[in-house]
């Protein structure tokens, strides 16, 4: 399949050409076999993210913009394809491999939050700073999320917007290479969840991490520097934002 | 046409399988074992009254010296007597071809062609004896299969001074002689303790009883008349054979092999109760866990159903059903399993007791009552659950609970946070927020711990009774039984056998001792002051000084009398001249079978006004010559009979190595099934109830042994604090086994090796580990994409 795919590659921008890449992704495919019925999420991606970029992934419900978010992110394994990742095959990584991939460079936040109710917000920062490489402290990352003050809350005294803070302090913590946001902001309001993608902004400008965001709220995808489109599992098409909105400025 | 409520409440079975499993195993215990002690009893109950009833086992029995036949009348004129029979018994020197140990027998007389009016023998084999044949005899069948006899081979015994030859005409049971042990031993010993039986007209010669007896067995009218009772029937008799040196009528709860019996009876109902009482509870705890859970995960299925039309009963029912599956299949096993072990138990009873038969017994209101106490306990344990998410509007259910609130635990409060992981708070965290059923969960791993250390518990006890009793207190190897007390002299021709180190006179005469309104009839045991062969212990099992004056009593004598150091004990002697004295209780010994009173020798004596007396000597005897000196024994006719420790003990133990590794076995199995029940269940609803959390860890980058850590480790915690738990309520369990256990026959040590205790354990750790395992394979199945998609 490699030869077709090539030539079936959708025209990448130019304007990251010459910046570093941090994912290759090249002839992904994804079948999910439901009972009787083959689900195909992904019918072959290919792929740049480049080093320090603020991506948007916009798509419908089903598109395969999550399918493609959790084999980024060590969580999913492709069935046809490959993933590189800093020069390493992400699809031929052993369960342990992926585990520690996961522990040292990916930071993840999730729509639901996911933190541990049986930990403080700065504990469940904490959680993970404990077993990365060079983490910050975290109650430098709770001031990033402008939560300096919630540090002994428990996440059942915390608003969603508190909690969703806390779980990006908690991605960023680790000082990852990445930071893969699925639907950050989707069990938000739009003032919640402009205060939370103000935190994304900032960690990604002042840290410089790479930033992937998916959604299907479109009004997010100005915020980015590059939006890409997925729908039935294909990119349909890549935009280069010249200029950027700030969070603030967004509607949806 | 199964109901779609229906059709859900077996998938979900189905899925819960495992855990349902685990349930129904406690439940298979539960009911297994009170199944099985309940039929064992009402077999053993049945299979005694049977026996007793076809083979006419007699009310009342006496000892006496010797009496006319003349007296039968008079005692068939006692009110509320029915049947008289007099016979004639003796105990005997044995001697089987190639054993040299020294044997003791009891003879008895069988009337002309008859198996006996009372005390009817049950003649396994063979035939009677013909009348008047001196050479003839039926002969027990424990001994006989002991020694591999069979009819026709010939044993030899010493009559009354005299060896003779006699031939094995036929094989027999009897119902006086189900508990078969040589008068003085510890432990039933069929090499060496046989009953045999003789046509009447020889033995009464031998003896010099023709045309009487010395012993006499009698049955009650099964109307008595006015003023009658079993107690003054004893009375009379007891007066009547005053005169004829008799040595105390009773009634049948005090014939020895049948008091046994009912201690045994007694013991099996006391595991009867409490037994099923720890399963039932531990099962009624584990559905309460796993069905609370389920609703919990189903709350919005509740709500559907119930927006749909549904009852609260319809709901309620749902549920319960689900709980009366599960217990039906642990009933439904357990029964099976109950009765399996009910049959191995009163097998077990009937070849431990010389019993013909075993009629088992199993009684419908068992298996009834098993069944319905075991529903109505899991109902109850689940009632509440049940009940509140009938109850629950459809609106309030829709919503999803609330995020659980955690808190700091006290152990952090207390400034050790700063030594704690992540993962370790949220052990702390997660037991301190709901201390009931972390509490519970402890107490039900305790519990497995708990019954394990029971089954080691009876092993230990015997050790220790038979180390205190013949390694401490009885230090002889071989005892002479005289046929009739005799002077010193006779312990000085026991001396100058070869091989004789040290003898050591002693001497026994039965008694009554009273204490206000109490008695207790037993012996009065004289020795040795200063004697190293027999010695009294104190409760520290140090040596009692035997003092010049007064009478030291076992101390649950003592109790049974409510008598104290320095109160006066009246003793009626039983034999002699049959005086009553006044004697001072100069205090209490340590011991663990029968209950006696011991005093000096010469105090005995003196009060008894006779001169230095011995009915017996204890014998230190060097190795190499044991044989030759048992050789010799049997040739002295003044020595009754031989008795001899250790080789008895070695035999007990042969025998019963094989029932203790069947009650360690099922013991096991009962400790193991309550440790896995509760381990692997908790872990399973920890598992449901954290698999968000946990899954969210194995995203963020935590391994798989790093999550295991926060379930395992707490499951961990839980074992470790459960077994010494466990060790506290073994110890209370055994405590109040050893309590229910005492008799005036024995007291059970309470005595809990080392190797108890690591046992158990064990047992609750390997139990814990495989859970472990089981939960370990789950952890891979952790779906790490899901948990991000979905609410809690």
């Amino acid at each position: 399949m490699t030869e077709s795919a090539e030539k079936t590659d959708v025209p990448m921008d130019n304007a990251g050409s010459d910046k570093e890449v941090v994912f290759h992704v090249h002839g992904v495919t994804k079948v999910y076999q439901m009972g009787e019925v083959q689900v195909h999420a992904l019918r072959g991606i290919d792929l740049d993210l480049y080093k320090g970029e603020f991506a948007v992934l916009l798509g419908a419900s089903g598109s395969g913009k999550s399918t493609l978010l959790n084999i980024l992110g060590g969580l999913d394994s492709p069935t046809d394809g490959h993933v590189q990742y800093a020069g390493g095959d992400l699809t031929r990584a052993s369960e342990h491999e992926l585990t520690k991939y996961r522990r040292y460079h990916v930071g993840f936040v999730f729509q639901f939050y996911n933190l541990i109710p049986s930990l403080t917000a700065l504990e469940n920062i904490a959680v993970v700073t404990e077993i990365a490489k060079s983490p910050m402290q975290p109650e430098e990352a709770l001031q990033l999320v402008d939560l300096g003050d919630r540090l002994h809350h428990f996440p059942a005294q915390l608003s969603g917007g508190e909690q969703q803070r806390v779980a990006i302090a908690r991605a960023i913590a680790k000082n990852p290479d990445v930071l893969l946001c699925d639907e950050p902001t989707g069990a938000l309001d739009s003032k919640t969840g402009i205060v939370v993608l103000e935190a994304l902004q900032r960690v990604n400008q002042e840290l410089g991490t790479t930033t992937a965001v998916i959604t299907h709220n479109a009004g997010i995808a100005q915020m980015a520097n590059r939006v890409i489109h997925l729908a039935d599992g294909r990119i349909s098409q890549v935009d280069t934002n010249e200029t950027r909105l700030e969070p603030s400025q967004l509607s949806w | 046409m199964m109901k779609s409520l229906d059709i859900k409440l077996w998938r979900e079975l189905w899925d819960m399988r495992m855990q349902a499993l685990a349930i129904a195993m406690v439940i298979v215990s539960g009911v297994g074992i009170f199944i099985m002690s309940l039929s064992t009893l009402d077999s053993l109950y049945e299979t005694r009254e049977t026996y007793y009833r076809d083979n006419h086992f007699a009310h009342i029995f006496a000892n006496l010296k010797r009496a006319p036949l003349s007296l039968v009348k008079r005692i068939e004129e006692i009110p509320g007597v029915d049947k008289v029979e007099t016979r004639v018994m003796a105990y005997v020197n044995l001697d089987v071809e190639g054993f040299a140990d020294p044997i003791s027998g009891h003879i008895m007389s069988l009337p002309d062609n008859s198996r006996g009016l009372l005390n009817q023998i049950y003649l396994r084999e063979g035939r009677l004896p013909e009348p008047g044949r001196d050479n003839e005899i039926v002969l027990s069948e424990e001994f006989v299969q002991a020694h591999k006899l069979k009819p026709g081979d010939k044993i030899r015994a010493t009559i009354n001074g005299r060896r003779k030859a006699l031939t094995i005409v036929g094989v027999a049971l009897s119902p006086e002689f189900i508990y078969q042990i040589a008068p003085g031993a510890m432990f039933p010993d069929p090499l060496r303790y046989g009953v045999l039986w003789i046509a009447r007209q020889p033995l009464a010669t031998a003896y010099d009883m023709e045309g009487a007896f010395n012993n006499v067995a009698l049955t009650l009218s099964r109307i008595m008349p006015g003023g009658a009772n079993e107690q003054t029937v004893i009375d009379r008799l007891d007066d009547l054979l005053k005169n004829y040196g008799g040595i105390g009528t009773i009634g049948r709860k005090d014939q020895f092999s049948n008091r046994f019996l009912t201690e045994e009876l007694k013991q099996q109902r006391t595991i009867a109760t409490i037994f099923p009482v720890i399963f039932f509870g531990v099962a009624a705890f584990l559905l309460n866990v796993v069905i609370s859970r389920l609703i919990r995960l189903q709350r919005e299925e509740v709500a559907t159903l119930k927006a749909f039309g549904y009852s609260d009963f319809a709901v309620g029912m749902h549920f319960i059903k689900l709980v009366l599956l599960i217990v039906s299949l642990g009933v439904i096993i357990g029964i099976g399993v109950g009765i399996w072990m009910g049959k191995g138990m009163s097998n077990i009873y009937m070849v431990m007791y010389s019993l013909p038969y075993m009629i088992y017994v199993l009684k419908p209101q068992v298996i009834i009552a098993a069944a319905l106490i075991s529903m109505a306990v899991a109902v109850m344990g689940t009632l509440y659950a049940v009940y509140s998410a009938a109850r629950l509007p459809p609106a309030q259910a829709m919503q999803p609970e609330l995020p659980a609130k955690y808190h700091t635990t006290l152990v952090e409060r207390l400034g050790m946070q700063r030594w704690l992981s992540q993962p370790t708070r949220m052990i702390l965290r997660h037991i301190e927020r709901r201390p009931l059923k972390s509490l519970m969960t402890t107490l039900g791993i305790a519990m497995a711990c708990g019954i394990m250390m029971v089954s080691g518990f009876q092993e230990g006890a015997i050790n220790y009774m038979v180390d205190v009793q013949y390694g401490m207190s009885q230090r002889e190897d071989m005892i002479a039984i005289y046929t009739e007390p005799a002077s010193k002299r006779s312990l000085y021709s026991l001396q100058s056998l070869q091989g004789v180190e040290h003898a050591e006179g002693f001497r026994i005469v039965p008694a009554n001792f009273k204490f206000e309104h109490r008695f207790y009839r037993t012996a009065l045991h004289g020795i040795e002051p200063e004697g190293s062969l027999y010695r009294l212990l104190d409760t520290n099992l140090d040596i009692i000084e035997l003092p010049e004056d007064g009478v030291i009593l076992t101390d649950y004598l003592a109790e049974l009398l409510h008598i104290k150091t320095g109160d006066m004990l009246t003793i009626e002697v039983l034999e002699g001249r049959r005086i009553t004295v006044q004697v001072p209780v100069a205090g209490t010994a340590k011991q663990y079978l029968g209950l006696n009173g011991y005093m000096r020798i010469e105090s005995l004596n003196a009060l008894l006004k006779e001169g230095y007396a011995l009915t017996g000597a204890l014998l230190k005897v060097d190795d190499r010559y044991q044989r030759d000196i048992y050789a010799e024994l049997k040739e002295m006719p003044r020595v009754a009979g031989v008795v001899e420790h250790n080789s008895a003990i070695e035999s007990f133990y042969d025998t019963i190595a094989e029932t203790i590794l069947f009650f360690t076995f099922i013991s096991t199995l009962l400790g193991s099934s309550i440790a896995f029940g509760v381990i692997y269940n908790s872990m399973r609803i920890a598992l449901s109830e954290r698999n968000r959390e946990l899954a969210s860890l194995r995203v963020l980058g935590f391994e798989r042994n790093e999550v295991a850590y926060i379930l395992l480790g707490e499951m961990a915690l839980f074992t470790l604090v459960a077994i010494p738990l466990g060790f506290l309520i073994g110890y209370g369990l055994c405590a109040y086994m050893a309590f229910q256990f005492d008799s005036d026959l024995y007291r059970v040590p309470l005595v809990l090796g080392i190797n108890v205790y690591a046992f158990s354990a064990l047992v609750v750790l390997l139990s814990s580990i495989v859970s472990a395992i089981m939960i370990w394979r789950n952890l891979a199945d952790l779906d790490m994409v899901a948990v991000l998609k979905s609410k809690e």
